[in-house]
């Protein structure tokens, strides 16, 4: 990437259900226009971090910086001004079910926006079709496929053009060509929006296709090992654990 | 078949040698299938334990017809045996498929502190974290409380942000489609309470008051309460149950991150469609049990229709009507808000939601006769 604009900062961010810390002592730095991977063993806390970015869930210490604005320390009305400009793509999706896909899409639309009635189908025409579900707006979540519903669920992220798009999970459960598929919309999105994109996953294929960051969770010590593009992590990093995980298990199993 | 498989050994057997003085052999034959009896793991220690102390184990296992899980479970209990005794154990003589499945099973340590300790604690102990529970309960239901009078607040100044369709559609829900069950209790209501006030009356000739008891009763009382006690169990617990299963797919987190209020976007529709809708379901339900009670006058104490529809007439007024729809107002609160708020707080399963639901009906329910119980009081200090 050529600018190297700080986005995202998060410093010494902890994560607690209660008395039970998910993770510790986390520092790491988004760069504008990265496509930055969460990553980690299964039960790390990925997407308990992903809430804390999102808003969702106020972190038991630290601080996560928009830019040069605390998130957790701004007026509530004034985060959610700001939460107005993430995109998130949950991990099953979330659509709204009562709704149709063009309903889930119009309704961020409709809430923030003064577009009529006409030029907000318009609006939902263009972003499912760039999601490939063209003319499935009066379809129920529940009536299209896992794998739709993801695209859905992306279209509908997009819906007020985010300056931030944050994926959980985006290839569960998708066949390794539909994940293709997703991680080039990702890239494109990223190109094309101008978008930060932040990604939760452990799916290798992914995370070398699309990250140019990352930060590597570790589920035993309740931190992060280390932080930095992942191809890097995976031929250089001096942490055995990292590069095992980044290799398949197989750095180890060389080491033996 | 039977016969057969006795003649191949349809029995696991197990026996023991010392190749040398401290090296134990074990020799496995038979049918060694879990279901089968296998021999116990006793007799083995008896054999390591009689003689000189034990320092190898060797198997030989090439008697051995079947094999399962049966094998596998009795090798781990007995490899785990021979750690704790620091005896060498050498797996060489084992089936190949055995030796690689309790190299798995034996790969990664178990995990100390992952298996739940069946903790009895004291009574006193539990009594006390039960109380503190329900005080943090009782402090959510509060906050809850509050967060809907306040995007209540924001409707009356017309800034609550929801769908009017999902009004539309949740005041047919909870108005026209319940209306079968209401005409049907109602209506078995103004019947029962009439045969009960029938039978008393008329040991005095006083028939006739029947139809005061009735119109009164379900005016002031039961047009309210039976109203409330269908709809928490016909809306209250639907309300739960949607609720949850949004919660379950990260629905409820999708309109937070997208800075919408579930608050005024959920649970306000919900609750401005009840408060709408059951009074009219009250007077409706007034109306039946009233009916009911006429069907009875006519049929079984042999009053005219005219007379039981002037006698009920006189007997009502206004304000037992007034107090019968403050209460199912006050109800519609209730069941909206109970069943919305189980709902956001229901956990993220299939069982959880299932919990929400049974709970909503049940504080629903409890806080109605709660409430209907404040207001008989107060109307009687009142003297109304």
């Amino acid at each position: 990437m050529t600018n190297t604009e700080a986005h995202i900062t998060v410093s010494d961010l902890t994560m607690a259900y209660g008395d039970f810390v998910i993770q510790r002592d986390l520092n790491f730095t988004i760069n504008r226009g990265d496509v930055f991977i969460i990553m980690g063993g299964s039960g790390c806390g990925k997407s308990t971090i992903l809430r804390g970015l999102t808003g969702l869930k106020a972190p038991a210490q630290g601080k996560v910086f928009y830019e040069d604005k605390s998130f957790w320390e701004l007026e509530p009305l004034e985060r959610e001004f700001m939460m107005r400009r993430f995109g998130i793509s949950y991990q099953g999706g979330a659509l709204w079910s009562s709704m149709t896909l063009a309903e889930n899409v119009a309704l961020p639309l409709e809430e923030y926006t003064d577009l009529s009635p006409s030029q907000i189908r318009d609006v939902i025409a263009l972003k499912l079709s760039l999601v490939g579900l063209a003319g499935f707006e009066e379809f129920y979540p529940s009536e299209i496929s896992g794998g739709m519903q993801k695209r859905a669920a992306l279209a509908r992220a997009m819906a007020l053009d985010p300056e931030v798009l944050f994926f959980d999970e985006p290839s569960a459960g998708l066949d390794p060509i539909s994940a293709r598929l997703l991680d080039e919309l990702i890239l494109e999105l990223r190109d094309s929006l101008g978008a930060t994109v932040v990604v939760v996953t452990h799916e290798l294929a992914s995370i070398f296709a699309i990250g140019n960051n990352s930060v590597f969770l570790d589920p035993e010590t309740r931190t992060m090992l280390t932080t930095g593009d992942p191809k890097t992590l995976r031929d250089e990093s001096p942490i055995p654990k990292v590069r095992n995980f980044l290799s398949r298990g197989e750095f180890l199993a060389e080491a033996k | 078949m039977e016969a057969v498989m006795e003649g191949t050994q349809a029995v696991a057997e197990i026996s023991f040698s010392r190749p040398s003085d401290d090296t134990l052999l074990i020799q496995l034959a038979g049918n060694w299938s879990i279901g089968q009896q296998l021999p116990s793991l006793d007799e083995v220690r008896k054999q390591i334990d009689s003689g000189l102390p034990v320092q190898r184990l060797t198997f030989d296992s090439k008697d051995i017809t079947v094999w399962d899980s049966g094998l596998v479970t009795f090798l781990v209990k007995l490899l785990q045996h021979c750690t704790e005794r620091n005896i060498d154990a050498d797996k060489e003589g084992l089936p190949e498929g055995v030796q690689r499945l309790l190299k798995l099973a034996l790969a990664v340590p178990e995990k100390k502190d992952a298996r739940r300790a069946a903790l009895r604690e004291p009574f006193l102990i539990q009594l006390g974290n039960h109380a503190m529970e329900m005080g943090r309960r009782a402090g959510d239901m509060l906050d809850f409380l509050g967060e809907s009078f306040i995007a209540f607040g924001k409707l009356l100044t017309g800034k609550a942000r929801f769908r009017r369709s999902d009004l539309t559609l949740l005041l047919q829900e909870c108005g026209g489609n319940a209306l079968g069950i209401v005409s049907f209790i109602s209506l078995l209501v103004g019947l029962i309470l009439a045969f009960v006030g029938a039978v008393q009356l008329e040991m005095f000739g006083a028939q006739i008051y029947v139809a005061n008891l009735v119109g009164i009763a379900m005016a002031r009382e039961m047009g309210a309460l039976m109203a409330g006690i269908i709809m928490s169990g016909r809306t209250g617990a639907a309300f739960a149950a949607q609720i949850g299963t949004m919660q379950v797919n990260e629905e409820i987190d999708a309109l937070k991150t997208m800075g919408i209020s579930p608050m005024e976007f959920l649970v306000v529709p919900r609750m401005l469609a009840l408060i709408v809708m059951m009074p009219l379901l009250t007077l409706y339900a007034d109306l039946l049990g009233i009916l009911g009670g006429a069907v009875v006058g006519v049929f079984m104490l042999d009053l005219s229709p005219l007379q039981y529809y002037e006698q009920t007439r006189l007997a009502l007024n206004l304000t037992h009507f007034s107090i019968g729809i403050a209460k199912s107002m006050v109800f519609g609160i209730i069941i909206a808000v109970s069943g919305c708020l189980r709902g956001m707080e229901s956990g993220r399963s299939a069982s959880a939601v299932g919990n929400a639901a049974t709970s909503a009906v049940v504080t629903s329910i409890l806080f109605i006769v709660g409430a209907d119980g404040l207001f008989a009081v107060i109307t009687n200090a009142l003297k109304i």
